[in-house]
């Protein structure tokens, strides 16, 4: 009984889902293989020619192959943001978790706000243009590490209080200095909450769309989500090439899903109900 | 790395090391301050500087290099202009919709895939998926798909003998249709949420329940809902504050549009800088800053009440 029962539900949760989360990605792998006049009908229909590859490669060269600068431009922004951020929120949480102080308290106040408080946008442009990195790449990456960092200073400080003192304790004894039972004995043990924060914080940062609008504009600057929204507007009867581009903007996240996904999953539910 | 040093020698030093004057003094030693150093500027500088001198320049006029004090002008052309107060208005409804969709729709989904069904696994997946896509990419898909002649929704309504509305160019429903899509992106976080929240919920009390006869709809009622109130809190806290701060999705959709239909603070903040009025735009994050403020922190102490 429980068993039919189970499988008439599940079926019709999959028929359901289908419809409502599979069609619109179908619609784009649909519209990114069809050739120019069929896609302009934006209709969900099967490709004839079928010319998936040819898309992709025009989508990529482009106005003069704007789509490698901008995925170069977006993987060396993720990369760098994410790979400070993860010493950098550990180096905090490390010291948060273990020395509780005033500052501890103060550090606390300044992760909560950062979690809350929208950032106010005209204002960092000043900044930034006060110490010379607006429009440029490392303005931009600090930006990011910026707004980053309280939510994984919070993911860090919650497993690292799991980690028992003794470990420091025994290093100290070994004669090993604060870097070193840091770099040595405390960081190899975060590889699995590593892993979360690398994985969620990328998606978040290759994702992230505001923030380059805002303080990297200019075409050589792009990224790959302004591209793309640049292309709506400029591929307006070329929806086969503008569905290319969404196609290919969205294969680095599917890859990390199918690598990381229970990662990911476990990282965003235990991050939002400790935040 | 960790196995070599908590050996039962290393541990053994350990213990005696803190008995001693030197472990003793070494015992603050490894947690240094200057670990907060870097960090602390960073944040400092490219956040903290910003928010507290946003409220400075909102009383300004401002062209990034000299400001002129105007006063409460740029707070009164937001709360008097009508495409601003426009916005206003949608920021809440948007933010208020889509966090009320995410707890209902959330908790619905989290209850069908933590009960015995088959392929929970793919049925999670599937649902958990759009979190991680390019909101852009997202944006413009549906507005495709809900182009009033030739998009997939209309046509697939039409289908069965219902004429679809024009989602995105009607203006009394843009702002609905946008906060739908956006739903659709998000439920999927709200359902993992839900689902952690569920599965830690003791299997004894739904069994000792179900032996006094009671209903499924009394289950969920008397132990489910009040059981997951914590993952109820954190959706609606992480959907209200990203509802209010929205702008990727409504900018890919409908600009705003049209007129100023859909338009929501983030949207204005960017108008405003666009159009070179940075005094204005800055009081846009200030208004945003307290609206954010004003409803997220006293709604998350009420929701958070009795624990810890």
């Amino acid at each position: 009984m429980r068993n039919t029962r189970g499988v008439v539900i599940g079926g019709a949760a999959i028929v359901f889902t289908a419809i409502f989360f599979l069609v619109p990605f179908a619609f784009i792998l649909a519209l990114a293989s069809q050739d120019r006049v069929q896609s302009n009908e934006l209709s969900f229909s099967w490709p004839r020619p079928f010319v998936l590859l040819q898309n992709i490669e025009q989508a990529f060269s482009a106005r003069d192959y704007l789509m490698v600068i901008a995925f170069i431009n977006s993987v060396i922004l993720t990369v760098v943001s994410v790979a400070a951020l993860v010493f950098l929120s550990a180096m905090v949480a490390y010291v948060w978790q273990r020395r509780a102080g005033r500052l501890g308290n103060v550090v606390g106040l300044l992760v909560l706000a950062g979690l809350i408080v929208p950032p106010a946008i005209v204002p960092t442009i000043w900044v930034l243009q006060g110490v010379g990195l607006f429009k440029t790449m490392p303005g931009l990456i600090l930006v990011e590490i910026a707004y980053g960092l309280p939510f994984c200073i919070l993911l860090f400080r919650a497993f690292i209080a799991g980690v028992p003192r003794e470990l420091d304790e025994a290093a100290v004894v070994d004669g090993a200095n604060p870097l070193q039972v840091f770099f040595r004995v405390i960081f190899p043990v975060l590889r699995s909450v590593m892993i979360t924060v690398i994985t969620l914080q990328s998606v978040l940062i290759y994702n992230d769309f505001q923030n380059p609008l805002y303080f990297l504009p200019g075409t050589q600057n792009a990224t790959i989500q302004t591209t793309l929204l640049n292309y709506q507007d400029r591929f307006t009867s070329q929806y086969n090439l503008l569905f290319a581009t969404i196609l290919l903007v969205m294969i680095p996240p599917l890859i990390m899903f199918i690598f990381f996904n229970r990662k990911i999953v476990a990282g965003m539910a235990a991050g939002s109900v400790k935040g | 790395m960790a196995s070599t040093v908590s050996t039962p020698e290393a541990t053994r030093l350990a213990a005696s090391g803190t008995t001693t004057k030197t472990g003793r003094a070494r015992r603050k030693g490894p947690y240094p301050y200057w670990f907060l150093l870097a960090p602390g500027i960073i944040y400092l500088v490219f956040f903290v500087v910003p928010t507290l001198s946003s409220f400075y320049f909102s009383f300004t006029r401002w062209d990034l290099f000299t400001s002129r004090w105007i006063g409460l002008e740029n707070y009164r052309t937001f709360f008097a202009e009508q495409a601003l107060v426009i916005g206003l208005r949608n920021t809440v409804i948007y933010a208020v919709l889509t966090s009320g969709l995410k707890v209902v729709l959330g908790m619905a989904l989290a209850v069908l895939l933590t009960s015995k069904i088959i392929a929970r696994g793919y049925l999670r997946s599937v649902i958990f998926f759009p979190v991680l896509v390019s909101a852009i990419g997202v944006g413009i898909t549906f507005t495709i798909l809900m182009n009033p002649e030739k998009g997939l929704i209309n046509t697939s309504l039409a289908r069965v003998g219902i004429d679809g509305p024009g989602w995105l160019t009607n203006p009394s429903l843009a702002l609905v249709s946008v906060a739908l899509v956006d739903v659709w992106k998000g439920v999927g976080l709200a359902t993992v949420i839900y689902i952690a929240g569920l599965v830690s919920i003791a299997g004894e009390y739904n069994e000792a329940a179900q032996v006094d006869g009671a209903s499924r709809w009394q289950l969920f009622r008397t132990i489910t809902l009040p059981l997951a109130r914590p993952a109820t809190a954190s959706v609606i806290t992480l959907s209200l504050i990203g509802g209010l701060r929205s702008f990727d999705i409504i900018w890919a959709m409908t600009r705003g549009g049209p007129g100023f239909a859909s338009d929501v603070i983030g949207s204005v903040i960017y108008k405003q800088y666009q159009a070179g009025f940075y005094g204005l735009s800055t009081a846009g994050s200030v208004v945003l800053f307290l609206l954010v403020t004003v409803i997220v922190v006293p709604l998350t102490r009420w929701l958070n009440r009795g624990e810890d």
